[in-house]
């Protein structure tokens, strides 16, 4: 019953924002007064609120029902294990004592986020999870899902294409997570937006042909439909139970982020930073087209997990397809490496001539490498990394919500997920590129002067750090980094709004500064961000979110160091990364609100934001700093790993010249050490912040001065736009002008030959027309013509003689009729 | 006793009735006397129905056609003489022969 209780509840949650999107985009024409009415705004609110509550109460129920909680106890998996049965029966009466109670107040969350603090005293992660196998049930570390198909789409052939719902603990807490941190958004945006409720909305970034402002109706409705559009298609994403599925809220998730970076569409820059977006992202979607096709072909279906019917597998889901052997690798064809593709029970599928069924491992690699493609773009990942900077041309809302919070991780996300279908050469791949993609990102974030830009850059790193835990076989640290950041980035977010918003629009922090004092609620809830991403924490005393999730994935790096020395580098850079890290968000901090302000006009018209917009600073600011609390024995790190893929308890263990994948315990036993390691690298970069901008110890200006090749290399953002505009924007330019001349020098003769030649064509054909068709009608119509003029003397309109001819006619007729047929 | 006239007298007399109407219409130039002509004509053939009703099985269809005949024949005179009234009005006779505006 659960498993029933639950997919009712988070459909309601993802599908109340679309219900929002549909009243929502029709308000102008519902609304008497659409441009000055606030009603649109909160029905998004309420939509995503009432959705929030639905999570709240799923991921609740889930709780209870796990007993994730009580060290070694089983009993609550198997428990539920029985429950699933029983819900996976389509005929099964619904049972209303199984029913989760309901938390419908907002204080619930805090309860459920605090509880785990308490119960830190379990050592170790154990979770159980009955499972029929041969004589009865037996103990063992898995996953609990529930999966199943909502909706059939469309049948053709064998490829059926469905809406599947897939849940597990990792789909409830991105569910919860998403919907509060949107819930908080979409109330700030009630604030920040509010300029945009008149009939006449004046754009100053936007500028006509001969110099003016921009004006045009205020879109107030639309962009909270857009929102709410967005967030129907990320929770879609979510809870999508087929790969197929999850791209299709993919490209919706992406069509949004396009409408809502080109809101102000006006603006050149805006709209060419959502065409940069939308096509960027569409570089990742290809590879991840061709992993789709691929996946077709040799599994034969797109879903993740098995739908059961009477305790009965009828589809068999892709990760139970692949079989991982005692030491964690796939299992292979002994002559030709192929990796078999196997049933449920492990056994090995054939083929109808009796051949076993496999797949090319290099095709597997080519599944794993396209659907990352895929994450790379979406995750704006190193080489497609430019999209997010350049999407800051959004409102700050949206930059909180899609580009920080929920969007981006769609990626991490959908790494996390198809995880078990990751060979070894993907996951290093994976790694590599993260690692890369943290180094490069955060160095670009020292120099950066825009605030909005600063927290882009710092998004793109610490989504390096995901996948680079992802990447060095710590599933959960990538998973559990996801949804600390995304409460504390979009915190900093909102407080880089209500800062621009307090500063009339200025987002240039040499202009800001000492706007402690102007500003307090931002300014401390930004702090209070700040200390999160930079894991900063007095060890054994208290520590934020962000601590607790880098040091996770750190020890995993580690780790992965310890059992691969040739991958050092995998452990170095994001150890030195979070020095930078450290560094550059004090260094914003201290920029905006510390010292003394630089630009006195700006300073004189700041003022703290309304409460609408502060109140869910305060929010999010309790959960940035908390959520994580107990670390790797707290509530969220326990609720996350209580699915992780089975095979990462032990481990992959090297086959040939392979790499090598750390087993949790051997995580779990480097965490001291890099934790310390990563506190250090925190503190020292703190401490260079706070000397360079927080005192006015060293001249800052000079050492830019003095470092200029340096800086003007970071300031150019490592040069990539060029290098890409040199690589493919110019060649296309190229191909581009050559295809102009061929087209003018050749298809236009060819063109232009066959309209002269249609023309002499013409000619003739008007000539046949004019003289034989015409004639021919013409001649007709005049025969017509001459009858009727020897005809009409006969009408001669005299009564009598009319009489007469019917008369002769009469006897005429009768005269024919007796000569003809006499007697 | 006299003897009872047979079908052929009757026809002979709506022959005569007919004949008599179509002549009166394609002589006459009043248009008075041309309607006349026309009940003639109508009622030489109602006689010919009532003659040949004798013959069919119930023996009243035709008393019933030439009662048709009889009402249509009545609407016919109220149009007919509507017509002739407009046409008096127009052109202060009832001479037929003066309504020749359609020659061709």
């Amino acid at each position: 019953m659960v498993g029933e209780t639950l997919q009712k509840l988070l459909m309601t949650a993802w599908l109340l924002p679309l219900l929002g999107f549909v009243v929502e985009i029709f308000f102008g024409f519902w609304s008497k007064n659409p441009r000055h009415s606030k009603a649109a705004a909160w029905t998004a609110v309420g939509c995503i609120g009432a959705g929030f509550l639905c999570s709240l109460t799923a991921l609740v129920m889930w709780g209870t029902a796990s007993n994730a909680f009580d060290d070694g106890d089983a009993e609550g998996w198997m428990s539920q294990q029985a429950d699933i049965n029983h819900a996976r029966h389509p005929h099964h009466e619904a049972d209303s004592s199984e029913g989760a109670p309901p938390h419908e107040h907002e204080g619930a969350d805090h309860d459920a986020e605090h509880h785990g603090s308490s119960e830190a005293g379990a050592d170790h992660i154990l979770t159980a999870v009955a499972t029929e196998d041969d004589g009865g049930p037996k103990l063992e570390r898995g996953q609990t899902v529930y999966s199943g198909t909502i909706y059939t789409l469309g049948v053709f052939g064998s490829l059926e294409l469905t809406l599947d719902y897939y849940i597990d603990s990792l789909t409830l807490v991105m569910f919860t997570m998403v919907t509060l941190i949107a819930t908080c958004i979409h109330l700030f945006a009630i604030g920040y937006m509010s300029d945009e409720l008149t009939d006449e909305y004046v754009d100053h970034f936007a500028h006509k042909a001969d110099g003016s402002h921009v004006h045009r109706p205020g879109r107030f409705y639309r962009f909270f439909a857009f929102l709410s559009l967005f967030c129907f298609a990320m929770l879609g994403l979510v809870l999508a139970g087929n790969i197929f599925q999850v791209f299709i809220f993919w490209e919706l998730v992406g069509i949004c982020s396009f409408l809502l970076i080109g809101f102000y569409t006006e603006r050149k820059t805006a709209s060419d930073a959502a065409n940069k977006a939308f096509i960027m992202n569409r570089i990742g979607d290809f590879g991840f087209l061709i992993g789709l096709m691929v996946l077709w072909t040799y599994f034969g279906t797109f879903r993740f997990g098995d739908t059961m019917v009477d305790n009965e597998v009828v589809d068999q889901g892709l990760f139970s397809m692949v079989h991982r052997a005692e030491d964690g690798n796939f299992d292979r064809d002994e002559l030709t490496g192929d990796v078999l593709i196997t049933g449920t029970d492990g056994h090995v599928l054939t083929n109808e001539d009796g051949s076993n069924r496999q797949i090319p491992y290099y095709l597997l690699v080519v599944v794993g490498l396209g659907i990352f493609a895929g994450c790379v773009g979406k995750s704006a990942q190193f080489p497609l990394q430019t999209w997010l900077p350049d999407a800051m041309e959004g409102p700050t809302p949206v930059s909180a919500l899609v580009h920080s919070a929920t969007m981006v991780a769609a990626g991490v996300y959908l790494a996390g997920r198809f995880f078990p279908m990751f060979v070894q050469e993907v996951l290093l791949t994976i790694a590599y590129t993260g690692c890369i993609t943290l180094f490069l990102a955060a160095t670009i974030a020292m120099v950066a002067t825009d605030i909005k830009k600063v927290l882009a850059y710092s998004t793109i790193s610490q989504l390096g750090y995901m996948m680079l835990g992802i990447g060095v076989f710590g599933w959960a640290a990538g998973l559990f980094h996801l949804i600390t950041h995304a409460f504390f980035k979009s915190l900093m977010f909102l407080c880089s709004g209500s800062v621009i918003h307090g500063c009339h629009h200025e987002q240039e922090m040499p202009k800001m500064g000492g706007l402690l004092k102007k500003m307090p609620i931002t300014a401390i809830t930004m702090l209070i961000g700040v200390i999160a991403i930079s894991g900063l924490a007095i060890p054994g005393v208290i520590a934020f979110s962000g601590y607790h999730s880098k040091d996770a994935i750190v020890a995993s790096a580690l780790a992965f160091k310890n059992a691969n020395s040739a991958h050092f580098l995998l452990f170095f850079i994001p150890l030195l990364t979070a020095g930078i890290t450290a560094f550059y968000m004090f260094r914003l901090w201290f920029y905006t609100f510390w010292g003394a302000p630089r630009d006195q006009h700006v300073h004189d018209h700041a003022h703290e934001s309304p409460w609408i917009m502060t109140a869910p600073l305060l929010i999010l600011s309790v959960f940035a700093a908390f959520c994580a609390v107990g670390g790797d024995h707290g509530y969220l790190y326990l609720l996350l790993t209580g699915d992780e893929p089975a095979h990462l308890e032990a481990g992959v263990t090297a086959v040939g010249d392979g790499i090598t994948l750390p087993a949790i315990q051997d995580i779990v036993d480097e965490h001291t050490t890099a934790g310390t390691w990563a506190l250090v690298a925190a503190v020292s970069g703190t401490l260079i912040a706070y000397i360079l901008y927080g005192t006015n110890f060293v001249n800052v200006e000079e050492m830019k001065r003095q470092l200029a090749g340096v800086h003007g290399f970071l300031t150019n953002k490592w040069h990539f736009d060029e290098l890409y505009d040199a690589l493919f924007m110019r060649p296309a330019h190229k191909v581009a002008a050559f295809c102009a001349w061929f087209d003018g020098a050749v298809f236009d003769r060819i063109l232009h030959g066959a309209a002269k030649a249609t023309v002499v064509v013409s000619k003739w054909d008007r000539v046949f027309d004019e003289n034989v068709v015409d004639g021919f009608v013409n001649l007709i119509a005049s025969a017509t013509q001459s009858v009727g003029t020897s005809l009409k003397v006969v009408q001669t309109g005299r009564l009598r003689q009319y009489v007469m001819f019917i008369v002769l006619g009469v006897v005429a007729l009768f005269a024919v009729m007796f000569t003809t047929f006499p007697g | 006793m006299l003897h009872d006239p047979d079908l052929n007298s009757y026809l002979f007399i709506g022959a005569v009735l007919f004949v008599c109407g179509v002549i009166c219409m394609a002589t006459k130039r009043n248009a008075i006397g041309v309607l006349m002509g026309v009940e003639l004509v109508l009622n030489g053939a109602n006689v010919n129905f009532v003659a040949f009703s004798r013959y069919t099985t119930l023996g009243l269809d035709g008393q019933i056609f030439s009662l048709f005949v009889i009402v249509l024949a009545a609407a016919e005179a109220a149009v007919a003489l509507a017509i002739v009234l407009n046409f008096y009005n127009n052109h202060l006779t009832v001479d037929v022969d003066r309504g020749n505006k359609l020659k061709g």
